[in-house]
C-alpha cells in the first residue's frame, strides 16, 4: 500500500480524498495556489506546498511543479479528484513516466475514452447502443450543415473534449448553426484548449443516467448501479440521486452489462462513470464515459455502502476487487444537492466573497462533504462549488424528507448560494412524483416562485431587528464590540473560572 | 430604546427594554412578550410568547437582511431620536449604469458606444468561476459610453457602461 498520496486538486474533493487517505493510515500532501492558502485542504492535510498563481494554468493544470512535489515529497501515487487534470492522459502517462502512481485508468485507456469522438469509434465496435451523428470532429461549417441536414435538427454540437457542459450548443434551426458552432468551437477552445466540436442529435426532455463502474488492474470488472442526473442547469449538474426512479432490476443489469463492456473494451481500470441518455420509451444511448471519480459519487457509495476513494486507491495500489457482481446490493435512496457560490436572485451570477457565517446540518443520514469554513474567502478563479448536501434514506420520500429537514438548518452567510433553490425543488410537486428530464429545472424556474410574504415571519423579523439593534449587534459599525456581548466567543473566562471553582472544592 | 424598523415597505415602531435578562417590547404600541438569546454573532434565539425562532442576520453591503427560516427580509433600522434621516433616492429615468454583478474579467463587449439596445440585450460578456456571464441592458436607449475593455478585470459594482 502507498505510504503518501498526492492530491491534485483543491475544496471539497481534495479534502473528500485527505479524508480517505487518513482512514488509510496514508500520510496526504497537498497544493494550492497563491489564492488557497487559506483552504480547507491546505487546513486538514499532512503536508502542503504552493505552486503558484491562481490561474489554474500556472498551478492547478501546471504537470510539472505537480509532479516537482510529488518528488519533493517523496510521495508514491496520485490522486487527480476530479475537473483539472483529472482527465489529461498527458498527465496520466508523466505521472507513469516519473514512477509516481496515477489513480485512475491508465493514458491509453483515458485517451481512447477523453475524446468523446474517438471513445465512439471504439464503442461502436463494442456494439454499444449511439445516438446518431458523427463520430469525428467537423473539419467546416459546410460539413457541419450538410451532417446536421442528414440527421435532421434540432442537433447538439458538442466539444469533443469536452464536460461539465462546455463547448455544447442546441441548435433549433439551420440559421442558427454558424454562430452555435463558433460559439461552441471558442468556448471548447478556452476551456480545454482544443476546439474540436462534433454534432449529435438532440434527443428532447431526456433523462441523464449514469453508471458507475470499478475496474481492478486484474481484469475484474463491476457495475455499482445508476445515479439520476437529469436535474441540470445550462448543462451543469444541479443534484443527483441514486437509485434512478425510473430503472428497474432488468434495465439497471442491462445498463450495467453494456457499462462493463465498455470500460472493457477500452481496458479500462478503477473507477469510471458510462454516461447515457434515456428517451422517453426508456432506450439508454450511449453518451460518454468519464475516467475519473465523479462530483456524485457519494450517492452510490451511500447506496452501496462502499467507498470509492478508499477502492480507488486500493485498486490504485494493485489489490484485486474485494467483491464481485453478486457482492453488489443496492439500499435505500441518496439525493445530493451541489451548493454552490452563486445567486438564485440575480440568474445565478457566481458570488465569490467572504463566508461570514456557516450552519452546517448534521443528523440522521445527512452527510456534507464541504470544501468550506467560517471566515474563508471563496476565490474568483475556481468552480464555484462550495459543498455537497447529500440526504439518505429507507427511500425516495424519507431521503427528500431528510433533505428538507436539512436544508432547513443550512444557513451560508455572507455570499449567496443557490441552497434556496434545492428548498424549492424539494417542495416541487414533480420533483416529488419523480418526473424528471433534463429540460425540469428550466421549466420550474420559469414559472412564478410563489413568493407571498408571510406575515406571521416578517413580525418575527421586526421583533429581530429590534433586539439585534439594542444589543447592538445590528449594524456593521457596531459587529466590532460584538464579543463583548456575545457569550460564545467569551466562553473562555468562564470555562476558567469553572475549572478554579471545581480545583478549589 | 425605540426604533423605527421598515420591512416589507411597511414601517412599524418597537420599543424595547432589557433589565437584567428580562425583555419588554411594544410593538406598534402592542405588548409582545420577547426573551432572546445571542446564541453566537448574527444568530438570535428568539421567544415570541412560547413560540421559539432563530433568526440570523446577514450584512449585505450597507444592508442588513434577517433569515426567518428561509424567508429573507431586508431591514432598515432607525433611530427615530436620531437627527440623521437617511434620504432615499427615488427611481429615476435617464442614464442607467451597466454594472458588473461580480468581480470577474470582461472577455467581450457586444455592444458598441452608439448602439441602440432593448431591454435584455447583450451589453458585455463577465467570466468569473469558469462561467461566462452576459450583462444585459436594463433598459431600452443608446449605448452612451463603454468603459471597459476587453480584458479587463473589474470588481462586483464596476461600471461597465451607460445606457441612455
Amino acid at each position: 500500500m502507498f505510504k503518501k498520496i498526492l492530491i491534485a486538486n483543491r475544496g471539497e474533493i481534495a479534502v473528500r480524498i485527505i479524508r480517505a487517505c487518513h482512514e488509510m493510515g496514508i500520510a496526504a500532501v497537498v497544493v494550492y495556489s497563491d489564492v488557497d492558502r487559506a483552504s480547507l485542504h491546505v487546513r486538514k492535510a499532512d503536508e502542503a506546498y504552493p505552486i503558484g498563481a491562481a490561474a489554474a494554468t500556472e498551478s492547478y493544470l501546471n504537470i510539472q511543479k505537480i509532479l516537482d512535489v510529488a518528488a519533493r515529497s517523496g510521495a508514491d501515487a496520485v490522486h487527480p479528484g476530479y475537473g483539472f487534470l483529472s482527465e489529461n492522459a498527458r498527465f496520466a502517462q508523466a505521472c507513469s513516466d516519473a514512477s509516481v502512481k496515477f489513480i485512475g485508468p491508465t493514458a491509453a485507456a483515458m485517451e481512447a475514452m477523453g475524446s468523446k469522438t474517438r471513445a465512439r469509434q471504439a464503442m461502436e465496435k463494442a456494439g454499444v447502443p449511439f445516438v446518431p451523428g458523427t463520430s469525428r470532429g467537423l473539419d467546416s461549417f459546410e460539413q457541419a450543415a450538410q451532417v446536421a441536414e442528414k440527421i435532421g435538427y434540432p442537433i447538439m454540437l458538442k466539444a469533443a473534449a469536452g464536460g461539465g457542459g462546455k463547448g455544447m450548443r442546441l441548435v433549433h434551426a439551420p440559421d442558427q448553426l454558424k454562430s452555435s458552432l463558433e460559439a461552441a468551437r471558442s468556448e471548447a477552445e478556452r476551456s480545454f484548449g482544443d476546439s474540436e466540436v462534433y454534432v449529435e442529435k438532440a434527443i428532447l426532455d431526456p433523462r441523464h443516467i449514469e453508471m458507475q463502474i470499478l475496474a481492478d488492474e486484474h481484469g475484474n470488472t463491476v457495475y455499482l448501479g445508476e445515479r439520476e442526473c437529469s436535474l441540470q442547469r445550462r448543462h451543469q449538474k444541479v443534484m443527483e440521486e441514486a437509485p434512478s426512479p425510473i430503472v428497474d432490476a432488468d434495465m439497471r443489469r442491462r445498463m450495467g452489462e453494456v457499462a462493463v463492456r465498455v470500460a472493457q473494451a477500452a481496458k479500462y481500470t478503477n473507477a469510471g462513470t458510462v454516461e447515457f441518455l434515456v428517451d422517453r420509451e426508456k432506450n439508454f444511448y450511449f453518451l460518454e464515459m468519464n475516467t475519473r471519480l465523479q462530483v456524485e459519487h457519494p450517492v452510490t457509495e451511500l447506496i452501496t455502502g462502499l467507498d470509492l476513494v478508499l477502492l480507488q486507491i486500493r485498486i490504485a495500489a494493485g489489490e484485486k476487487l474485494p467483491l464481485t457482481q453478486e457482492d453488489i446490493h443496492i439500499r435505500g435512496h441518496a439525493i445530493e444537492c451541489r451548493t454552490y457560490a452563486e445567486d438564485p436572485g440575480n440568474n445565478y451570477f457566481p458570488s465569490p466573497g467572504r463566508i461570514a457565517l456557516l450552519l452546517e446540518p448534521s443528523g440522521p443520514g445527512i452527510r456534507c462533504d464541504s470544501g468550506i469554513y467560517e471566515g474563508w474567502n471563496v476565490p474568483i478563479d475556481y468552480d464555484p462549488l462550495l459543498a455537497k448536501l447529500i440526504g439518505y434514506g429507507a427511500d425516495r420520500e424519507q431521503a427528500i424528507a431528510r433533505l428538507t429537514r436539512a436544508l432547513d438548518e443550512y444557513f451560508v452567510g455572507g455570499i449567496k448560494t443557490n441552497i434556496s433553490l434545492f428548498r424549492r425543488i424539494m417542495g416541487d410537486p414533480e420533483f416529488r412524483a419523480a418526473k424528471l428530464d433534463t429540460g425540469f429545472l428550466d421549466r420550474m424556474l420559469t414559472r412564478p416562485e410563489d413568493k407571498r410574504a408571510d406575515s406571521k415571519a416578517a413580525e418575527i423579523a421586526t421583533i429581530a431587528a429590534g433586539v439585534f439593534a439594542a444589543l447592538g449587534s445590528s449594524s456593521p459599525a457596531a459587529r466590532g464590540n460584538q464579543a463583548e456581548r456575545n457569550p460564545v466567543p467569551n466562553s473562555d473566562s468562564r470555562w476558567k473560572s469553572a475549572s478554579r471553582q471545581e480545583a478549589l472544592r | 430604546m425605540l426604533y423605527d424598523i421598515t420591512i416589507d415597505g411597511k414601517s412599524h415602531r418597537i420599543e424595547l427594554n432589557r433589565t437584567e435578562n428580562r425583555w419588554t417590547c411594544r410593538l406598534d404600541g402592542r405588548e409582545v412578550e420577547v426573551d432572546a438569546v445571542l446564541a453566537r454573532a448574527d444568530v438570535l434565539s428568539l421567544r415570541i410568547g412560547n413560540m421559539a425562532h432563530e433568526v440570523k442576520a446577514e450584512h449585505v453591503g450597507g444592508e442588513l437582511h434577517l433569515w426567518v427560516g428561509s424567508a429573507r427580509f431586508a431591514v432598515d433600522v432607525r433611530d427615530p431620536r436620531s437627527l440623521r434621516g437617511r434620504s432615499r433616492s427615488g427611481d429615476h429615468h435617464g442614464p442607467k449604469k451597466i454594472t458588473a454583478p461580480m468581480p470577474g474579467k470582461v472577455v467581450r463587449l457586444i455592444a458598441r458606444e452608439g448602439d441602440q439596445v432593448e431591454l435584455g440585450d447583450g451589453v458585455a460578456v463577465v467570466e468569473a468561476m469558469k462561467m461566462q456571464n452576459e450583462i444585459r441592458a436594463p433598459k431600452k436607449g443608446t449605448i452612451q459610453k463603454i468603459l471597459v475593455t476587453e480584458g479587463a478585470a473589474v470588481n462586483a459594482g464596476d461600471v461597465l457602461a451607460i445606457v441612455d
